[in-house]
């Protein structure tokens, strides 16, 4: 069960009293006093989300979801395939419009209710996948396109069949796709963003995460079972992993972050995707005078300075083994 | 700073034979081997042919016609997440270093291969499962920035279990920055080559590990992106012996071949004498350390 769903319980039936009341004598001290208490109610719960907390509510079942954002662009066009051996609905692939802008978009698409959810393979891309993203990403460099992305996934398919395909070259494949590109990239991670299935369509010039979002090198469960041989202690993992959009930013791996309404995402879905598209807007027009050399260099800085740095008091080469 | 232990580790021909114990039992034949001679033999199994692995000096030692350069070896790691579990991370890597005796998962640095000057990183499994944290994608990076401005070709040998979760992150982020380094380096016109060794999996074996012009396999070695285990559960049935195996990948067409370590080196050498004009090398590129000094 969903943490937040059952956290939120209380707070929803106590909307819905208000509400009611409301109707019927908007002035009542009742009123007032109950309109205090959500609000409280409100703070108290959301107002400082422990990591884990915010799992939860990136795995939030009423959580906009990449076919949002899909369905508030102005237009979007879906095309299939990797042309070798199947269509993975996992992940949506598309030319589209964003504010008048043509763009390539590729998006991880998670399941609604159980139904879709097995026909997405719950946002798990398979080798497939990954291949009709960098089909298209190598179209959109070719028709001079920014490409768009949206990363909501647990990681990529640990399936037999997406070894006997090698899961491993799609990803690294992507990677030097998007290390290419001669266009303009946004990622932004709108709820899961698990370890290196997101980061095949996320190495980007612009980083834009969520609010509530989570991004890690692994998912908390994975990383517990990694660690500790127990997934149930991913709670623990995710206090660790330093998963969060604050977190992120400081440490210069995302750019910016779109704020959610107290209670997440879900409670504004539709101001808080249209948010989130001005934003991704805006990420592109500043994109827009840069060349693609320019481009290119400022990606390799941007990924080369991410991490450790040689010790100038140390030896710069050493150990002639003869 | 570990300088003292690779002064001492460069006049060792044999890292892996100084271990404690003086036999090791063939996990495949069951024949007690004499470490020393496991040594000479490549860690071999002489009755079987069993891969042992390999530490990366051994490794190195085995590869090279004479001297080694190490670069690198002033990126070292730092604790950047601050992580505490049942024990400190920095608890862990003075153990590891202490256990592998060396100062993080990859030894990166300059040698020639019959002749032929080359980049050369080899991971080892011994620290840390072979992860690739900061130092590791660092250390990747710079041996290829390196090679790149010095025209060399480079071949990096893989051992790892993915990205370092204690690095968090940082961690994973290393796969977009060697994918960056590999891709500039080959679009130079410089050959990459690696040697997928057991084990090759999670974020090395997704980024630069399958990105080269050749992607050669060690015989028996398990290489994939999920851990075997992972798979396990999520299918919840048992997996072929042979399911990620080298020669699974090559039946499959993911690598370019595999290869017995006994003849390793010398397919090595093959292939680089395909790749390599051997007429173009100058002296000074034939000799180490001159041409790493550049
Ligand atoms: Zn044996």
């Amino acid at each position: 069960m969903n943490l937040i769903v059952e956290r939120e319980k209380g707070l929803v039936e106590l909307e819905a009293r208000v509400t009611a009341l409301r109707e019927r004598d908007a002035a009542s001290d009742e009123v007032r006093v109950l309109e205090r208490k959500v609000e409280e109610l409100r703070r108290d719960i959301f107002g400082h989300l422990t990591p884990w907390e915010r799992v939860n509510m990136a795995r939030h079942p009423k959580r906009p979801i990449a076919s949002d954002y899909l369905a508030a662009l102005d237009r979007f066009d879906e095309l299939h395939g990797d042309r070798h051996f199947r269509d993975d609905p996992a992940l949506i692939a598309g030319f589209a419009k964003l504010n008048g802008r043509r763009v390539m978009v590729l998006a991880q698409q998670k399941g609604r209710d159980t139904k879709e959810n097995i026909r997405r393979n719950f946002g798990m891309v398979s080798p497939e996948g990954y291949r009709k993203a960098r089909r298209l990403m190598e179209l959109a460099s070719h028709l001079g396109l920014p490409i768009v992305t949206f990363v909501d996934t647990t990681g990529a398919d640990p399936g037999i069949g997406s070894e006997e395909r090698s899961q491993a070259e799609a990803i690294a494949a992507c990677l030097t796709t998007l290390t290419e590109a001669n266009v303009p990239i946004v990622a932004t991670i709108i709820g899961e963003g698990g370890s290196g299935g997101a980061l095949a369509i996320a190495l980007a010039d612009h980083v834009i995460m969520a609010e509530n979002a989570v991004y890690s090198v692994a998912s908390p469960e994975g990383c517990a079972a990694i660690l500790w041989g127990d997934s149930a202690r991913a709670p623990e993992a995710a206090e660790h992993l330093k998963l969060t959009s604050q977190d992120l930013l400081g440490f210069g791996i995302i750019d910016e972050i779109v704020a959610e309404p107290l209670g997440g995402a879900h409670r504004d879905a539709a101001g808080f995707v249209g948010r989130m598209l001005a934003t991704i807007d805006n990420a592109l027009a500043g994109l827009a005078p840069l060349s693609a050399d320019a481009l290119r260099d400022a990606r390799y800085t941007k990924y080369r300075r991410i991490g450790a740095r040689r010790d100038e008091s140390g030896p710069r080469m050493a150990s002639v083994l003869t | 700073m570990p300088v003292p232990e690779w002064l001492r580790l460069r006049r060792d021909k044999n890292v892996q034979a100084e271990d404690a114990s003086l036999w090791e039992k063939c996990p495949k034949c069951n024949e007690m081997l004499y470490r020393k001679d496991l040594g000479a033999s490549q860690w071999v199994c002489p009755r079987c042919g069993y891969h042992f692995r390999m530490h990366a000096y051994d490794r190195i030692n085995s590869l090279v016609d004479g001297d080694f350069v190490e670069i690198g070896t002033d990126i070292l790691p730092t604790d950047p997440l601050g992580w505490v579990d049942k024990r400190p991370y920095k608890a862990k890597l003075d153990r590891d270093r202490e256990k592998s005796k060396l100062s993080e998962a990859v030894v990166t640095g300059f040698a020639t291969l019959d002749g032929f000057p080359v980049a050369l990183g080899v991971m080892d499994f011994n620290f840390r499962g072979g992860t690739m944290g900061t130092v590791v994608g660092e250390r990747i990076t710079n041996l290829l920035e390196e090679a790149r401005r010095r025209r060399l070709p480079c071949i990096v040998f893989t051992a790892s279990g993915g990205a370092r979760m204690e690095e968090g992150m940082l961690a994973l982020m290393q796969m977009a920055k060697t994918t960056q380094a590999v891709q500039r380096f080959m679009a130079d016109g410089n050959l990459f080559m690696t040697v997928l060794t057991d084990p090759t999996t999670g974020g090395v074996s997704a980024s630069f590990a399958f990105q080269a012009d050749l992607i050669v396999a060690e015989a028996r070695a398990a290489i994939g992106f999920a851990g075997r285990r992972v798979i396990e559960q999520t299918i919840r049935q048992k997996l072929p012996d042979n399911f990620q195996t080298a020669e699974f990948l090559l039946e499959k067409g993911h690598v370019d071949m595999v290869v017995d370590r006994r003849e390793l080196r010398e397919t090595l050498v093959r292939l680089l004498d395909y790749a390599v004009d051997r007429s173009r090398l100058t002296p000074t590129l034939k000799a180490v350390p001159e041409f790493a000094l550049q």
